[in-house]
């Protein structure tokens, strides 16, 4: 019997397998942000452990920063933000980490830089004290969050002991109607599945749509595999991958990368792979998505309207997410009047996500009830978003341009309290977004196309570039 | 690490479905420089309206929960279960739970046990109805996996992945267990390096 991408990565891994489904795996790199990163190096310090192998280990600042331009030096958004910066940068030193500091031209969203800067490459096993650790999945990594604990454990001895997932493969069939993305995949995807319907599995993204799906396109499609619970998500890698790896600073070079290369082909599913779940999506008519609860999984498509309770496997809990959102079933989604569209996040805030929002808003305006933000996903993101002049169409139509990092996506960072938001992030739980903000989840061109109209916008009707 | 043998005590029934770990603890309270007094971010902005659940006796001095399904779904946040187990919570009882939050559960003190949604909701049911008595408490038994309601003598046998149930029952510091596997590590970092190079830096 042949085996599956996911297999092949993890049997290589294996350093010893206790026989009861779960093995000790070799951990290539543990990655440290600036809110768990530090609790994990306290940890490590309380155990009395010095770091396995501090070549391997990574930090990096981004939840914590303020992004407004204005803030110079930028630090931490509270003064307890600020002290946990300073605490994080004082730990890595101390224990001989490297930092990807505020300053650093590499800084940005922890999910953003590992692929920019070859830190994640494919078939290597990547865990972080953060859920959305499977985006790295885009480029053929397995990357999965993991508790503080676990990261004092991976830091003390390189590696982990994980119980075996089962295996899930998801293939998307057909061509991508115009408008519609890698976002509205994985949002239709958790709807259809439910928030907790990956839960215990391994997903491998798969099928002519996915193949067809650049790099950055299925990083997102990868950042919210978590949203249904599934801890990892991945795409086996191929050629377009190995080029946009190719020259990164942490890649390998010369005959190492041919070898590399070699072996990250070896990985894909054989043709008689088995999976323990099989699912099959035709996107052919998918239309795009925008969620209209408070889970991921209540969503629908942005033509249509919140559906009838009644239509529903979980009235009560699709119930109380639409009292807490202040809406009624029924009601068309295009009618919901909205007071923030938000472009950012691990999920969302790439340069090719920046690109086609800004070529929607190029010549418009943001409707003037509207506050709209975007918040580049890095250092990189934002010098190759000022060098093609994305920032003054952003300007120009109305959004603030704010510095890199991980915004708004984990607090109202005291801006947002019971406001309706539109926004390119992945969580839309209660309070997520600020308390008693109201998430609305959507794709970049969504979010462009809804702050222009003051309202969830069906992009398709707006004479889309 | 914390160990865990059995609990007996007052389960509330927070039957919601999908829990995520922001609404356990929410974001603003994970920056911080210390992890002592997380529980007061337990539930936060549920607890701030006084109909909440676990603000009405005798639920305010649950020591286990009972609910929905996909409980601890959405962020690794191991303050979840350290919010829990702060404010005196040792068993969580739900028909599923996210994954990362279902590991982070056993390094804190805390037993989470899957069983059947219709068995969890039979159970809500019962403690509902035995609020008024004071006879609305459980037993979890972890050595036996067996949850139990003292007052009718009935139970329902669950399972936990074995290497963290013998983790959780005796307490045993998992990093000390891998250390004593160093001979193994080295040995397949010897091979991996030839066979992966770039994986190390």
């Amino acid at each position: 019997m042949g085996k599956t991408f996911f297999d092949k990565v993890w049997d290589e891994h294996v350093i010893t397998d206790f026989g009861d489904g779960t093995a000790l795996l070799q951990v290539d790199r543990l990655l440290l942000h600036d809110v768990t990163g530090s609790v994990v190096m306290r940890e490590l310090g309380a155990g009395g452990h010095a770091p396995a192998a501090p070549s391997q280990v990574f930090g990096v600042i981004d939840h914590l920063l303020v992004t407004q331009p204005q803030a110079a030096p930028r630090t931490g958004w509270t003064p307890v933000a600020a002290q946990m910066i300073g605490e994080a940068r004082q730990l890595a030193q101390g224990l001989g980490i490297r930092m990807i500091d505020v300053q650093d031209p590499r800084q940005g969203i922890t999910h953003v830089i590992a692929p920019e800067l070859g830190l994640a490459l494919p078939g290597l096993t990547i865990v972080c004290g953060d859920s959305h650790t499977c985006t790295l999945g885009g480029i053929g990594a397995i990357g999965w969050g993991i508790g503080t604990s676990e990261g004092a454990h991976v830091m003390a001895t390189q590696a982990l002991v994980e119980s075996k997932p089962k295996r899930m493969r998801v293939r998307f069939e057909g061509q991508l109607p115009p408008a519609v993305s890698a976002k509205d995949l994985i949002l239709h995807l958790i709807g259809r599945i439910g928030a907790g319907g990956g839960a215990g599995y391994a997903i491998e993204f798969a099928g002519g749509a996915v193949r067809a799906l650049d790099v950055e396109a299925r990083l997102t499609l990868c950042n919210m595999a978590v949203e249904c619970s599934a801890k990892y998500g991945f795409v086996a890698p191929d050629d377009q991958v190995f080029e946009f790896l190719r020259g990164r600073e942490l890649a390998p070079a010369g005959d190492a990368w041919d070898r590399a290369v070699a072996h990250w082909r070896s990985l894909a599913s054989d043709a008689d792979a088995v999976f323990d779940r099989e699912l099959a999506i035709d996107v052919a008519a998918l239309e795009p998505q925008v969620t209209w609860g408070t889970s991921p999984q209540h969503v629908a498509g942005v033509a249509g309207r919140i559906p009838a309770l009644e239509a529903m496997d979980d009235a009560a809990f699709a119930e109380r997410a639409l009292a807490y959102q202040q809406l009624q079933p029924g009601t068309r989604l295009a009618d919901v009047r909205i007071d923030v569209a938000y472009i950012g996040t691990c999920t969302n805030a790439r340069i090719s996500d920046l690109r086609l929002a800004a070529a929607f808003l190029r010549g418009r305006k943001v409707a003037p009830h509207v506050t709209a933000i975007c918040i580049p996903g890095s250092a990189a993101v934002k010098r190759q978003a000022e060098a093609e002049g994305l920032d003054q169409v952003f300007q120009a139509a109305g959004f603030e341009w704010h510095e890199p990092g991980c915004g708004m996506c984990g607090s109202g960072r005291g801006r947002l309290e019971d406001v309706r938001a539109i926004s390119t992030s992945n969580r839309n739980f209660e309070n997520r977004q600020g308390r008693r903000t109201r998430t609305h989840l959507a794709s970049p061109l969504t979010v462009a196309a809804s702050a222009v109209a003051g309202h969830i916008a069906d992009v398709r009707t707006m004479g889309a570039p | 690490m914390e160990s865990l043998q059995q609990v007996t005590a007052i389960a509330a029934p927070l039957m919601r479905a999908n829990v995520d770990t922001d609404q356990i603890i929410p974001t603003r309270f994970l920056a911080r420089p210390t992890e002592e007094g997380l529980g007061e971010g337990l539930f936060a902005e549920w607890a701030a309206e006084p109909q909440f659940l676990l603000n009405q006796s005798p639920w305010d001095r649950a020591g286990i929960l009972l609910a929905g399904a996909n409980f601890g779904c959405g962020s690794s946040r191991e303050a979840a279960p350290r919010a829990l187990r702060q404010r005196g919570f040792r068993a969580v009882l739900a028909p599923s739970f996210g994954d990362i939050f279902f590991n982070n559960c056993f390094r804190n003190g805390i037993v989470p046990v899957r069983l059947p949604q219709p068995v969890v909701e039979a159970l809500a049911r019962e403690m509902r109805a035995r609020r008024s008595d004071g006879t609305c408490t459980l037993r979890v038994d972890l050595a036996r996996c067996r949850v139990e309601v003292p007052a009718t003598g009935q139970a329902h046998a669950f399972e936990v992945p074995p290497r963290l149930h013998r983790m959780l029952l005796e307490g045993l510091d998992e990093i000390a267990l891998t250390l004593a596997q160093a001979a193994a590590m080295q040995s397949f970092r010897a091979a991996d390096r030839q066979r992966r190079p770039w994986a190390y830096l």
